[in-house]
């Protein structure tokens, strides 16, 4: 916190100064008039919608989709043998080169958008949700087999609830890069979103804007790294 | 109930990384009997457990519960082992409780039986705590009643007492001997403890290790009524003490 207020104070003066060209470096008082502007107008809420909609349902299918899967590999030697060579080539493929692509596919619409957040993250997700698995201890898997448990009830009464809270986790560091990917997609095609409107800023040269966009995108980023740390211990308040 | 081990052994792997663990394990147990296999570490004594458990199959020989074949595990023989042995997002009566559930039993019953057990194991103050808020001993506690309440014909316990503090385990010690007494469970206690087996079971087996095999059946006929007055006794210490050297002299020779 201190930090933070140790910077903004460094930035007003350091503009104040007049030391640098305000094409450069707008003032804060400058960003936070952008800002208000932008609120009036009703954009800035329209392109955080924008783009909070689009990560929102890119990762929500990406989790969707890695955790059955992750935990499938995890407990199947067979299906990671099958799966692992795969993903762990894929994961290395830049998801943003995969936009083009996507472009061809889908067109300008919202689904390249929202499919590359799906591709970019959901091997990670699979992967650490499989490796998560891996550390469950044995001597609780077999106790419940002791207990009278059946297969599947493994996987739910065990395996889920052990591993949920690393799944959280997971979804924590992640969405990180889900975020990151909806700006780059939106630098290249999009009508509004949060990376639209610093494209459109950068073309006019209007720094402010760039500020206000980079700020606004750190603090969501910000809140969504809060909010999966409350749902842990929530959910998890025996792994504290 | 009767559970038989007979002529089992077993080989892990196979081809030039094959290790042959158990040779030749024979042992009986019937209804309400407490038995103890003590043993080095390495010896074995875990497998013949897991292989008791349907946890692991043997290479070779049969083991039966009831005449019946084990092919896997199942609820009627029920497991305690040293580490990891409570689900740690459950509380201590959720734990209890867990087996029941599995089984599908009705949710009255899984009620009154968890509360029962607890109390069985003194811990119905703690019902509601989380297995790191509970010591260690009170945390094998829970996992024996949670054993029992699923309602095994036997009991196995794998060192259940193994990583707690010499004190404590006296202490488990004295409560597990009062349950075989009050509830009547038919046990198979795995220990390297000379001590512990033979103030528990009235008959205990020892194991030399490569290949795991049993070389000596002792049947203590020990006076248990005060079992801190037996630890002390001159019958006791002496048996003690005898089976203390020959597991040192095995292990001299075998290592
Ligand atoms: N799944 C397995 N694969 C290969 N070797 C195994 C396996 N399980 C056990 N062993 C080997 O079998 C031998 C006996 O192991 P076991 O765990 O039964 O001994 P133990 O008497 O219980 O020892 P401890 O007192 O240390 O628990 C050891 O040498 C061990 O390495
Ligand atoms: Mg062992």
């Amino acid at each position: 916190m201190i930090g933070i207020l140790a910077v903004l104070l460094a930035w007003q003066l350091v503009a104040a100064s007049g030391l640098v060209d305000k094409l450069f470096l707008p003032s804060p008082e400058g960003v936070w008039r952008a800002g208000s502007e932008q609120y009036a107008r009703g954009i800035l809420i329209k392109d955080l919608l924008a783009s909070v909609g689009r990560v929102g349902a890119g990762f929500a299918l990406s989790a969707a989709v890695s955790l059955p899967i992750g935990i499938a590999m995890g407990c199947s030697r067979v299906i990671c043998q099958l799966l692992e060579p795969l993903m762990g080539l894929i994961r290395y493929m830049p998801a943003p080169a995969f936009i083009p692509l996507l472009i061809i596919y889908f067109g300008l619409g919202e689904e390249p958008k929202v499919l590359l957040i799906f591709i970019g993250t959901v091997f990670f997700n699979t992967l650490m949700i499989m490796d998560s698995v891996k550390f469950v201890p044995s001597e609780l898997r077999e106790t419940a087999l002791t207990l009278g448990g059946q297969g599947f009830q493994i996987v739910t009464k065990v395996v889920a609830p052990f591993i949920a809270p690393q799944v959280i986790d997971t979804y924590r560091i992640n969405m990180a890069s889900a975020w990151n990917l909806v700006i780059v997609a939106e630098l290249v095609a999009a009508n509004e979103g949060l990376g639209k409107r610093i494209s459109l800023a950068q073309r006019f040269l209007k720094t402010d804007e760039i500020f206000l966009g980079l700020i606004v995108i750190g603090l969501i980023g910000l809140a969504i790294d809060l909010s999966f740390r409350l749902l842990m211990r929530r959910a998890c308040p025996w792994a504290n | 109930m009767h559970l038989s081990v007979s002529g089992v052994s077993k080989t892990f792997g196979s081809g030039s990384k094959a290790k042959h663990v158990l040779e030749d394990i024979n042992l009986e147990l019937d209804s309400g009997e407490f038995v103890a296999l003590v043993g080095s570490s390495g010896s074995g004594k875990s497998t013949v457990m897991r292989l008791v458990a349907g946890l692991e199959l043997p290479s070779s020989g049969t083991i039966t519960v009831d005449g019946q074949p084990v092919k896997g595990p199942g609820s009627d023989r029920g497991m305690v082992f040293q580490k990891y042995s409570l689900y740690p997002w459950l509380s201590a009566a959720e734990n209890v409780a867990f087996g029941m559930q599995l089984q599908g039993r009705p949710k009255r019953e899984v009620n009154e039986r968890t509360a029962y057990f607890l109390e069985v194991v003194g811990l119905s103050d703690a019902g509601r705590r989380l297995p790191r808020e509970l010591s260690g001993g009170m945390q094998q506690r829970v996992a024996i009643a949670r054993a029992l309440a699923a309602d095994p014909k036997v009991l196995l316990l794998d060192e259940p007492f193994g990583a707690l503090d010499l004190q404590i385990r006296e202490t488990m010690q004295e409560f597990l001997y009062q349950l075989w007494e009050r509830t009547g469970l038919t046990a198979l206690l795995i220990t390297h403890d000379v001590e512990e087996a033979l103030l528990l079971a009235q008959r205990v087996h020892i194991m030399a290790p490569r290949p795991g095999r049993i070389v000596r059946t002792v049947e203590g006929k020990l006076d248990r009524r005060d079992l801190s007055f037996l630890r002390l006794s001159a019958p006791f210490l002496e048996l003690r003490e005898e089976l203390a050297n020959y597991l040192r002299v095995l292990d001299s020779t075998m290592g």
